[in-house]
Parts: structure tokens; sequence; C-alpha cells
């Protein structure tokens, strides 16, 4: 994986959101809500980040679409980094990194009509005239598997399944690099996820496509993920390939995460590992490493000192100081 | 369709109102004064002889025409101003809705005669003075409606398309706002002739002897009891181009919204 | 095992302007005592449509057409309202998927325990007090003496749906309805929440009613599995005869398009199976068996008519043209 090209790279990436304390205070707390991250996402292959709320993975996702901008950090794409860069000069680089939301629903304006939804991007960034847009588009809308005739309908008269496709469509309609997909299952039923993922993963070979894949499932992020990054409020705790990050978890947090997932076997014998405790607030971390007080295996030092990211080996790195 | 149906005839009336009229609103028949309706004065006279239908037909002009214009003016300026508060937030979203909660603090009617009495008793100053009461309402119905709609995920797709914030605002938040518009603008337009009327009511709107239908009813005022015609015909035909404007906007937002086609 | 509320026959439309929807079609289930049922189907199948008619509590425009519901010799649908709201809560209640909009936020949660526990019961505010705390304390929050002055929104998301459940275990019930109780939780959360469930459940003897769409849940906590498609109960069977050995094309098909964590690595699976096509519309359902568009076996007689009730295993049954 070393020799591979890495088309994006994030550094040290922190977003804090200021909270006001009160009305006519001055002071601000913060939520950290991303608080140090690194990681590489290599050409072709499928990132898949994954952690629960609080966990900062939606907002790693919108960072690198600069549609929020970080706080601290870099953020590189195909070697530039476009973390400062001015709204007129991200415009070319729109092109290249998409989004896949997860609400079918609100992801679409309701008054435009499918042809207006993937062709905006079009008419925005190319100087192609209306006939190559419209064969732009039903290229695309075959890609996805809607139908010609959809294109001038609206969202309301689709269903959460095709209304992702529209959304997919519009998100690859300009050939991009890099897509994320932020949580692009989770508002769609069991039968029409399946169709969804399948489909994702025919576009990444067709159109060679780069995907950072962010989920609370971790069923899903498994079967669709070459790597995976865990994430804990805020920070990263276990990076991965996915076939070592299931079979060898290092970090206690991953562990109870991968046993804490019900499974559609019978059985009940599983060791299932509970957690104690809720999710603590990200305005306020626990000092040292920030998963120590829920942690089943947590010794004195965890408590004072955050831990480093550690190499594992077989590139596998984990923030625990029990390695 | 009523509605529509009220609005083109009132329009109508208004327009053709130089060739309906069956005599002079203005001319004065002191023989004829405080006759009831007839087959030659159709809504009967008021205490100056003048034909009170044409009165009222010439009446129709002046109203609509002040209130679709102060209404126009008050919609295109509020909106511009809740737009940009709401899109934009920060400061400058305080500032301005703090000026709009001033402005409407005040009983609409006050204000317009306060402004009047300050402008003087012009045809545009009523326009300028109801348009002025009005943009606060509008300005924070689409303040509101642009505060839920930026954070749709479509407006962050069209950015992540490298658009900019005015194509943003145009094409996608703006055509969602149409329908709480529409309700504002006939809920707007109802107040506005009903207000116009108070202002001519009180002397302060279209100027004598310039029939509106409140500058009738004004006159009418001592005759309500002995010669309702005065005051009925008037007061009628205001309650219909209410109506009219009410009916209208919910068939027009029904009609606009793409999810009942 | 003593069958504690049996539905039969139920039929529940809801009568809108673009027409009927048949929510629940002629459904049937039975539910023994102590025992944890799994609701599985995915949206529209009519699974929430079912709990709230077991409570009346459908709304409108929806209404029962037909059927029985039978609750220790009572049948449910016919009773009059004062009666049935002695048993809502009492002695069947329901927990609902979004714990912030089903808790007040305008009461903490120690007045709306206590409110819970004396409208059943005639007892003084001491001792619903007592009842609240300690059942706070069931459901492991911390420090309950403290929690019951508190309001909803200082809770955290696990926390109030542990408010909840203690709600629903609260005065006994024979019977809990839970819809998709832990779907707005987070894994680890939810993992906690399961736990206490259960352990109560083995407690109290209190049956079950799991709705959800989510199998791995119904895998690991259900006895039996009741399997809903376009308003009917497609298939049925104890957890292990559903899991290992299921016969309608449609819950195969549920099965295989899931991925299965470890699974899917180990047998090198690129893709999942997909079940071709769409849930059907309510408003617009097809002749014969309501999922014969997208059954890969489907048969003639399968787009003419309704499947009968087959046997295919001890106490497991569905409704399929195949194994007629």
């Amino acid at each position: 994986m070393q020799d591979m090209k890495a088309i994006l790279k994030i550094v040290n990436l922190k977003k804090y959101f200021p909270l006001q304390r009160g009305i006519l205070s001055r002071h601000y707390d913060f939520v950290r809500a991303v608080d140090g991250v690194f990681f590489e996402i290599y050409q072709g292959e499928t990132l898949g980040l994954v952690g629960e709320s609080g966990s900062g993975k939606s907002t790693i996702g919108r960072c690198i679409l600069r549609l929020i901008d970080p706080t601290e950090g870099q953020i590189w794409f195909q070697g530039r980094d476009i973390t400062r860069l001015s709204r007129k000069d991200m415009r070319p680089i729109r092109k290249s990194i998409q989004i896949i939301f997860q609400d079918p629903y609100s992801s679409l304006n309701p008054r435009m009509t499918v042809r207006h939804i993937v062709g905006e991007g079009l008419k925005r960034n190319t100087n192609m005239d209306a006939k190559a847009r419209r064969e732009r588009i039903l290229e695309i809308m075959e890609k996805v598997g809607l139908l010609p005739e959809h294109y001038d309908r609206y969202p309301h008269e689709f269903s959460g399944g095709q209304r992702q496709r529209i959304g997919i469509a519009r998100a690859i309609v300009l050939n991009p690099e890099l897509v994320v997909a932020d949580e692009p299952l989770s508002a769609l039923d069991v039968s029409i996820q399946a169709q969804v993922v399948n489909l994702l993963e025919k576009l990444k070979e067709d159109l060679r496509l780069s995907y950072l894949f962010i989920s609370h499932d971790l069923s899903v992020v498994e079967h669709i993920s070459d790597r995976i990054a865990v994430m804990y409020l805020g920070k990263l705790v276990e990076l991965a390939p996915t076939a070592r990050l299931y079979n060898n978890p290092k970090h206690p947090y991953t562990i109870s995460l991968l046993s804490a997932v019900p499974i559609p076997k019978v059985g009940r014998n599983r060791q299932r590992i509970i957690l104690r405790g809720d999710i603590p607030s990200s305005l306020k971390p626990p000092d040292g490493c920030r998963f120590h007080p829920r942690c089943f295996k947590a010794i004195e030092i965890c408590s004072q000192l955050e831990p480093d990211w550690k190499d594992t080996g077989s590139n596998h790195f984990a923030a625990c100081h029990l390695f | 369709m009523i509605g529509l149906g009220i609005i083109i005839l009132n329009i109508l009336v208004a327009v053709m109102a130089p060739w309906i009229v069956t005599h002079d609103p203005m001319k004065i028949d002191i023989r004829n004064r405080v006759s009831a309706p007839s087959g030659v004065f159709f809504f009967g006279t008021d205490d100056y002889g003048r034909d009170i239908f044409s009165r009222v037909i010439y009446g129709a002009r002046i109203s609509q025409y002040i209130t679709i214009l102060s209404v126009v003016v008050a919609a295109v300026l509020g909106v511009v101003i809740g737009a940009i508060a709401g899109y934009y937030g920060g400061w400058i979203d305080n500032v301005i809705m703090r000026v709009m909660d001033a402005i409407m603090s005040f009983p609409a009617i006050l204000l317009a005669i306060g402004i009047m009495s300050v402008r003087g008793g012009d045809l545009y100053n009523v326009v300028i003075a109801l348009g002025f009461v009005y943009i606060p309402r509008f300005a924070r119905i689409i303040y509101g409606s642009v505060l839920s709609l930026k954070e749709k995920e479509f407006v962050e797709a069209s950015l992540a398309m490298g658009n900019s914030d005015i194509i943003i605002l145009f094409r996608h938040i703006l055509p969602n706002c149409t329908a709480p518009l529409i309700v504002q603008a006939t809920v707007s337009l109802a107040y506005a002739i009903l207000a116009e009327a108070a202002l001519s009511f009180l002397g302060l709107g279209a100027p004598p002897p310039t029939p509106s239908w409140g500058n009738i009813l004004s006159d009418a005022r001592n005759f309500m009891v002995d010669a309702p015609w005065m005051t009925v015909f008037p007061g009628i035909a205001i309650t219909i181009a209410v109506m009219g404007y009410n009916l209208f906007g919910d068939a027009l937002r029904d009609f606009l919204d793409p999810r009942l086609k | 095992m003593d069958i504690v509320l049996e539905i039969k026959n139920l039929r529940t439309f809801f009568y809108t302007g673009e027409g009927v929807a048949k929510a629940v079609n002629g459904v049937g289930i039975k539910v023994g005592m102590g025992e944890i049922l799994g609701i599985v189907g995915e949206s529209g199948c009519g699974k929430s449509v079912t709990a709230l008619s077991i409570l009346r509590l459908v709304p409108y425009p929806g209404r029962i057409i037909s059927g029985d519901i039978l609750f220790d010799g009572i049948n449910l649908l016919q009773i009059p309202m004062a009666q049935m709201r002695q048993v809502r809560g009492n002695r069947i209640s329901m927990i609902f998927q979004e714990p912030m909009i089903s808790l007040n936020p305008a009461f903490t949660v120690g007045e709306q325990l206590m409110e819970a526990l004396r409208v059943h019961r005639k007892i003084s505010k001491a001792e619903a007090r007592e009842g609240a705390i300690s059942m706070l304390k069931m459901v492991e929050i911390p420090d309950p003496e403290r929690r019951i002055k508190e309001y909803p929104h200082q809770l955290s998301g696990g926390m109030r749906q542990r408010v909840m459940i203690g709600e629903a275990f609260l005065l006994d019930p024979e019977v809990i309805i839970a819809d998709e109780p832990t779907t707005a939780l987070d894994v680890t959360i939810q993992a906690q929440i399961l736990d206490i469930v259960y352990k109560l459940t083995q407690q109290r003897r209190t049956a079950i009613l799991l709705i959800t769409h989510n199998l791995g849940l119904v895998a690991e906590t259900a006895h039996r599995v009741v399997v809903m498609y376009a308003g009917k109960v497609v298939e049925e069977g104890p957890v292990e005869a559903i899991f290992e050995n299921a016969g309608h094309p449609y819950t195969n098909g549920l099965m295989q398009s899931i991925p299965v964590l470890g699974q899917s690595r180990r047998q090198k699976m690129r893709k999942l199976y997909e079940i071709k096509g769409s849930v059907p519309s309510l408003f617009d359902l097809p002749m014969g068996c309501p999922f014969n568009p997208r059954c890969p076996s489907c048969k003639n007689i399968c787009t003419k008519e309704e499947p009968p009730w087959c046997t295919l295993g001890p106490e497991h049954y569905l409704a399929c043209w195949l194994f007629a």
C-alpha cells in the first residue's frame, strides 16, 4: 500500500466549534469535534471511517470538502494544500471531490427535477452545451440504475432508494477522484441497502473512484472498506486494513465496538463486552486518553497522558498505552 | 380559482374604469344628493350628489394600485433583508432583525399615520408608508425559511459543486420559500386594503376628491343609518377584494407546490 | 407455553386522499408469557401499525377494520375506552424509538415516573417516589435520587431510553411492546440497553414484542420471530429455525442481503445478494402474494391467489406456494 499514491492526506486536522457560555459572556467553550486527526487515502481504495455520536466523523467529511473550514491542520489533495484556499481557488478542485449525503429526503431540492439536480454541477463546472449535458446526464442516470423517463421527475416521485441513486448520480457526474459518502445507507431499508452498496462498489470499479465511507454500521463498513479508521471523541484510536481490524483489534474501544454489534446468527454465547457509562461530551473530554473512563483495560497512565499513535506492524496503527 | 376570478375582475374593473362608469365620479350634483340606488345611480349618491357606483369603480383603481404597489415594495425589500439576515447570520442577522423588531413593535396603523403626517397626504406616500410598515413581516417569514433551508443537505451539495452564495440563494433557497411568501403576501394585501381604507377614512390617504374606498366610507360616516347604501357598497367592495386575494393566494400556493403536481 | 396475547386476522387501513393504504392486512400473532418475540420487516410492512393497533393508538386516518386482539380473556378491540386506558401502561406498555419525544420535556423524570405509577395505583406520593427511584436503580442509572429531579434534556440519549424502559416496566405489565427501541442509539449504548431489558424480562416473565428491522438484534435476543411484508405475516418460527432454515424467499433474501460482521471477509463475498425491485405501495398491492413481483421463485399461481399458511417444521410456519 505504501507505494500507492495517496490522493488525500489529512494532517493534524482540528475543528472546534465555539459555544457561547452565556448570553453576555465573552468566554467560549469549544466543542472539540475533531481534535488532531491524521490519515491518508490511497488511489482506488475505500477507507471506512467509523465511530459513534460525537466521534467527529461527519465533521471530517465536511472539512475535506471545505464545507466547513478547519480550525487547525492541513488537508492535502493530490499533493496540493487545499486547507486555506479561497472559494474561487477551490472551485476547480471541487470537480474532483464530491459527497453523498445520508438523508435522501433533505439532500435533494424538492423544486428541482433530476435533470437539474444532476446537471447543476455540469453547468457550473464545464463548458458543455445543453445537448452534451443531456447526454451525459442520461449516461450517468443509466449507470446508477435510473430510467431515462426519470429525467424530468421531481424527488417526491421517487422512493428513498431511488433518491439516493439521484444523489449518487449528482456526485459522480463530474468524474471525481474522491467521493465522501456520509452515512449513505442509514436512512434506507435493509434490502435497499444491499442494492446501493453493490452500486457503490460497481461504480468504484468502473470509474476508478476512491471512497471515504463514513458510517456507524460496522458490518457494512467491514464489507465495503479496504482499510478502516476508528474514531472516538474527535480522535483516531485505530487504523488498519479491514481483515486485520476484525481479526485482531488492538484498541479496547475497537474491541468493545466490535463485540457490541449484533450479528444475525443465533446463539447468545458471544463474549460480549458491555461498556460502562455514556459517551462523554466533546465539550470537556476526559484527561489523558479520552477513552479511559470506560476502558476495561485502563492502567494508571491512561488518565494522565494521551497515548501516541503507534505502528504495531503490518500497517496497523493504534493510540493506546498498552502498546 | 374563484379567487383568481375575483382578482381579475377587480383589476379589470380598475383598468376599465373610465369606460364603465356611468357618471363622472367627481361631478357634483346637489339636486340628487343622498338618493337611494336607482336605475340611474346604481349605488345611489353621496352627500355631494356624486354617483357612488362610479366612485366605487374608480375607488377600485386607486385602492388596488396602492395596495398592490405597497405590498410589492414590502415584499421585495423584506425578502432581500430577510434573506441576507438569515443566510449570513452573525452580527448582520442580529442588527437587521432587531431593526425589524423595532418597526414591528409599532401598531401598523399608527406607524402609517405617523409617516403620512410627516410626508403629507400624497398617493405615493401612502405606498411608502404601507410598504414600510409591512417590510418586517416579510423579512421575518423569509428569515425563518432561509434559516432552516440553509442547513439542508441539498444546499451543501450545491456548495460542494462550487456555486456561489448568490446562486444558492436564488436557485435553491428562495424557490423553496415561495409558499410562506405567498401566504404572507395575500395576508398583507388583505390588510393593506383595510389599512388604506383606514388611512383614507382618517383623511390621511388619497386626498379628496379622489375616490378611494376608504374615502367613500369616510364621507359616508354621517349617513350610515339614514343612507346605508353609501357605506354598504364600498364595504362590500372591500370585502370581496380581500376575499379574492385570500382565495387566490391559497390556490397559488398549492399550485406552485411540485409535490401536488 | 401460555399465550398471553393473541392477534387474529387484524386489518388496519388508512383512508387517505390518495386511496386506502392497507397497512395491516390480515395479521395473526401469538405471544407467550415471558417470551421475546421479534417482529421484523422493512418500512411499510405494518409492524409499527400492528403495535399501535394493540393499544388502539392508531392515528387518523387509520382505522382498525376487523380482527380480534385477545388478552387475558378479553378482546381489546371491543372493550370500552375507559377499560382500555387501564390496560395501557399498566398491563401492556410501550417503548418508542425516540426517547426525546416520548418523554415530556416540561416535566422532570421523577414526575413522569410518579405520574405513571399514581394513575394506575392508589399509592401516596412518597411511595411513588420510592417506586421511581428503585426503578431507576433497576435500569442501572447511577445516582437515581439526583436524577429524578432532572429534565429529559439533561440526560443523554442512552439514559433517556433507560428511563423509557424503566417507565415501561414500572407497573409490571404482562406485555411490553418495544418499537425500534435502540435504533436511535449508538451501538455500544444499544448493547447496554439490551442487556438491561434481557435481565428484567428474565426476572419478571414479561413478554416482549421487539419490533425492529435489525436482524442482528433479533437473532441475539428473541425466542421467536415473525417476519412481515406489505401488511402480512410471511413467516414465523423459533429464532433458530428462522435464521438457519428459513423457507420464505423474502426471509431468505433478507438474510442474504445483509453484510455479516466477519462473514464477508471470510467468504470473500464481493457482492451482496440483492432483492430486486422495492417494497410495493400499500395503496396498490399486487394480486396474490404481495412479494411476487420481486420473488426469484415466483410461479404462476403466486400472481393470482394468496398463498396458504403452511407448516415447515415444529412451530415454524410460512405463507408461500412453494410449500403448499
